[in-house]
């Protein structure tokens, strides 16, 4: 019977994946059609999130420090949380709108498939030209490791992907936590928004430039710090400024895995409730 | 798009060979659903919402609403069924159950042998729908790729579907359209698109919500036309709701009514009549005007100079009724007009609010 229940389980997440790649690409075919426009907005994207980075770099034209951390590091602490966040946003960013497929009632439409309504919701629209913020983070990435001073241990080369991954994680379960809370409140996308775009401005500073309080309640009611912070201060060998264990520097997949069990069961509550209200 | 493919979608369901003649399949009561009764089977169906109201600043008061009030009713597979009712009567409602969309508050509900609720993924693939205030393709792609994707996710085989869309291309007309992406398509053009796709993966029952609303009656005709073939030669059992009578009356041998959750009727067209006592008027025009006619089985319901319009149960004969004020009045010319289902429903609904 539990066997029987894991393999049904199991099915439906092949189900779902598949369900998932092929809106995805038929996505990035009918962009392909126009190839020149596609290319025009992820040149724009990457311009565009380039720009956050030119912010930074202009607040150390005046100082060489920032609460401690020199640019270098800044650009690592930037770069991981912007790939993070790139990534979750091009692989389900698109759920945020949500709200207004409940609206419009054409969510209905998709329940009438038969794969998967998160796979449907989340490869919607799916937007290639989100390569843009990706890779201008990485390039950010790429020269901090040139210039931050690091004794890379195995430990720490290990570190940086494992912390990407987490944080993409952390960030997709902040966008199905949005979703989610969209079945009830259907304009809720942009309190979602100041979640995850906040989240992410956040995280590209070093948490002792913030006052410890907002810290604290960052590591613990979002578990954004998790993202890099926990781990970058690691890496980059800081105390802690909280002065936690020492443990919680490699929490980062356990709150990862923890945010996502946490955003299927509001999904799975939200989409529950959708289904006996219909609205 | 033949009814032999039905079972190849879902090798693992147990799914019933259709009937391949038309009348065969309308007879077809007895399939293996019969067990069941009928292939779509509601008894006793609730849904109701709680609706929260404000009364005050802060108070909210919260009312319980029974969308859909115990309905049972059962459809034959290959049927086609009329469901009407006005704004709020809680047609959507039903059919959003009937797809698995909507989870009932209570009663018992099965399609194709399936609980919609519970195996809502595993029935989509044996139903076909379409909404005619949405559409289920994708508002930015040409309707070639919405079906391109409609096959890959109903795992189509490739042959049955190639068949299926030019048999639909053909019928429907699509083929200047396919390159053409959904937002730029007419409603007539889309409502067409949306039909099309709805039928690709050869379904054993489609619904219908509105499908005619806002179409010209060019389009109208097409898509009807389009919908008695589909009955007809693949048996797909069909279940229509409509604000344009004239569907029902083209299409449905049998129509239910639905009115404040409740089944008000169940049956023909012409039973509907005879339930909501409906009227014909006769239109008499006399040499003069002259004061309401008076004779036994009619009144006068206008008088317009020498024009009168006299009522009369639909049930009863015109003959002798002409013939008593042809031999009183000095008459002219007459007709006369059989009742407007519009008119006879909104008796129905009238005769319910009085009790």
């Amino acid at each position: 019977m539990a066997e029987d229940l894991r393999a049904v389980e199991g099915s439906r997440l092949a189900d779902g994946v598949r369900a998932y790649l092929i809106i995805a690409w038929m996505w990035v075919r009918s962009t392909m059609a126009y190839r020149a426009s596609f290319i025009m907005l992820t040149i724009g994207q990457f311009l565009g999130s380039g720009l956050d980075f030119a912010a930074i770099m202009l607040m150390f034209a005046h100082t060489p420090h920032l609460g401690g951390f020199s640019l270098g590091e800044v650009a690592f602490l930037y770069g991981t949380s912007g790939v993070a966040l790139g990534l979750a946003d091009l692989l389900i960013g698109n759920t945020d709108k949500l709200g207004q497929r409940v609206r419009d009632g054409s969510f209905d439409t998709l329940l009438v498939r038969p794969v998967p309504v998160f796979a449907q919701v989340a490869a919607d629209r799916f937007a290639l030209r989100r390569v843009g913020r990706i890779s201008q983070t990485a390039v950010v990435l790429g020269w901090s490791f040139t210039v931050i001073e690091v004794d890379w241990t195995v430990g720490r080369v290990l570190m940086v992907p494992l912390m990407i991954l987490s944080g993409t994680a952390i960030f997709g379960s902040l966008f199905v936590l949005g979703a989610a809370f969209q079945f009830w409140a259907s304009d809720a996308a942009e309190v979602q928004n100041a979640f995850i775009y906040g989240g992410n401005t956040l995280t590209q500073f070093p948490p002792t430039v913030f006052a410890k309080d907002l810290v604290r309640g960052a590591t613990f009611l979002v578990p954004l710090a998790f993202v890099n912070w926990m781990p970058a201060l690691y890496i980059l060998g800081r105390p802690d400024p909280l002065a936690l264990p020492r443990l919680m520097d490699f929490a980062s997949p356990v709150a990862a895995a923890l945010s996502c069990a946490v955003a299927a069961l509001a999904w799975r509550a939200g989409l529950r409730g959708y289904r006996s209200t219909g609205s | 798009m033949s009814i032999e493919s039905s079972g190849t979608a879902e090798p693992s369901t147990p799914s019933t060979p259709s009937e391949p003649s038309a009348t065969a399949g309308r007879a077809a009561c007895a399939g293996a659903t019969a067990a069941r009764g009928g292939f779509i089977e509601l008894d006793g169906l609730v849904k109701s919402f709680t609706v929260r109201r404000k009364a005050g600043v802060l108070r909210r008061t919260k009312h319980e609403v029974r969308a859909v009030d115990g309905i049972s009713f059962s459809v034959a597979r290959g049927e086609m069924v009329g469901y009407i009712g006005p704004n709020g009567a809680g047609k959507s409602t039903t059919i959003k159950m009937l797809t698995g969309i909507l989870v009932p508050t209570s009663g018992r509900l099965t399609v194709a042998g399936l609980d919609p609720a519970r195996e809502r993924t595993r029935l989509a693939r044996r139903i076909g729908v379409v909404f005619g205030q949405r559409t289920t393709l994708w508002w930015d792609l040409p309707l070639r790729d919405s079906y391109h994707l409609m096959r890959r996710m109903y795992r189509i085989p490739d042959a049955r579907y190639r068949q299926n869309l030019d048999h639909c291309t053909e019928l429907l007309d699509l083929g200047p359209l396919m390159d053409v992406p959904v937002r730029q398509l007419s409603l007539g053009q889309r409502m067409r698109g949306d039909i099309a796709a709805a039928l690709l993966h050869d379904p054993e029952v489609l619904y219908l919500d509105e499908p005619t609303i806002g179409l010209d009656v060019v389009s109208k005709a097409k898509v009807r036309e389009f919908l008695r073939t589909v009955n007809e030669e693949l048996g797909t059992t069909v279940l229509l709701t409509t604000h344009d009578l004239t569907d029902i009356e083209q299409l449905c041998e049998r129509v239910m009514v639905i009115d404040h959750g409740r089944l008000v009727h169940d049956g023909g067209l012409d039973a509907l009549h005879a339930d909501g006592g409906s009227e014909r008027t006769l239109v008499v025009d006399l040499e003069r005007e002259l004061p309401p006619i008076e004779v036994e089985g009619a009144r006068a319901v206008r008088v317009e100079g020498p024009r009168q319009w006299l009522a009369f149960p639909a049930s009863a004969s015109a003959a002798p009724l002409v013939a008593e004020i042809a031999a009183e009045y000095p008459l002219v010319d007459l007709s006369v007009r059989e009742p407007a289902i519009e008119d006879v429903i909104a008796r129905m609904y009238a005769d319910r609010s009085a009790l």
